[in-house]
């Protein structure tokens, strides 16, 4: 018997990148491109997604992540939108293995957008990597300005960042300017587009965007 | 909850290289940046019933912690952040994050290992 020492350096999220290498090949062999949604509880992030479909005139399919419950995957099927759900039942965000069972739920007979709605949690869900092709960040006016600096991550891995509930500035003490300065900081190019899930406004915008990026 | 699944990954990597050199882990070492989003007490509290009945059952986990840096644009030197800043503290410029403190990987083992082992094992793989 004796001790020997053996270097490993292996990154923990090996196998999670692995698994959503093949995630991202399956989706790009069916011209599928995925956007992963990131955000708070209740910053808007289906009705992103909703409003961002009712503008884009390509297929769009939805994964739903939440801890428990469908609620949204059958407010998106009333809307014939072709939706599946997971549950983490506990799990604070989505990782590759979850996405890769859910996405064989999912039809992908034409081209289109794959849309990931993450489960509410602006920090663990910009740590793993889920065969998406862009992260898109979802922040209300509501979250509070100071968010970029209290939740970095997040905001330096976004692609795109999309800012709702405009419609409440006149009420909240929201800082625009604190608010860019934090993002620009930490993330030099993702555009910013302020919307509101109320009037509408400001969706058609970032669909256009989203549209040229996933090159339809 | 956050940290069960990625010590269950630590477990796995540190346990196929025990497998590979025919041991038993006595020792891990682990780096975990401050940034990468995991906390290092959190693994080391999930860690010990993970490991049960592995191969790195009663191991010390050993865990090196990396503090954040940023870049500054200006200067090009390296420097920890302040709460809502992102000053540089030699030229008042703006530093940008790096990949330094969001690490995250098993290191190196330490292994106890069978002198000689039996003919009739088989060559090792």
């Amino acid at each position: 018997m004796h001790m020997m020492k053996a270097d490993v350096m292996v990154d923990i999220h090996a196998r999670n990148n692995h698994i959503a290498e093949h995630v991202h090949e399956h989706l790009a062999e069916h011209k599928i491109f995925a956007v992963n949604i990131m955000g708070a509880p209740g910053a808007g992030k289906t009705t992103t997604l909703e409003n961002l479909l009712k503008h884009l005139d390509v297929p769009g399919y939805v994964i739903e992540g939440d801890i428990e419950s469908d609620i949204d995957t059958e407010r998106l099927r009333k809307q014939n939108i072709a939706a599946t759900q997971i549950n983490t039942f506990g799990a604070c965000h989505l990782d590759a293995p979850l996405v890769h069972n859910a996405i064989h739920a999912l039809p992908f007979d034409k081209p289109g957008i794959l849309f990931i709605e993450n489960v509410g949690n602006l920090v663990c869900p910009a740590e793993f990597s889920i065969g998406e092709d862009i992260k898109l960040l979802q922040v209300s006016v509501t979250d509070g300005s100071d968010k970029p600096y209290k939740y970095p991550l997040a905001f330096e891995k976004a692609d795109i960042i999309v800012l709702n509930k405009i419609d409440l500035l006149p009420y909240v003490d929201f800082d625009e300017e604190f608010f860019m300065k934090g993002i620009r900081h930490l993330n030099k190019t993702a555009p910013v587009f302020k919307v509101s899930g109320k009037t509408g406004e400001g969706f058609a915008e970032a669909a256009a965007w989203l549209k040229q990026r996933a090159g339809f | 909850m956050h940290e069960y699944p990625v010590t269950v990954q630590i477990v796995e990597i540190a346990s196929e290289t025990a497998r590979q050199k025919r041991g038993k882990v006595r020792r891990i070492d682990l780096v975990v940046g401050e940034d990468s989003g995991f906390i290092g007490e959190s693994i080391q509290m999930y860690f010990d019933v993970v490991a049960e009945g592995t191969l790195c059952e009663g191991a010390k986990l050993v865990i090196e912690g990396v503090k954040p840096q940023l870049r500054c644009d200006s200067c090009g030197k390296l420097f920890e952040r302040k709460r809502f800043s992102f000053q540089c503290p030699f030229c008042d410029g703006d530093g940008s994050p790096t990949e330094i403190g969001k690490e995250f990987y098993v290191k190196s083992v330490e292994l106890e290992v069978e002198d000689e082992p039996a003919a009739d094992t088989g060559p090792a793989t």
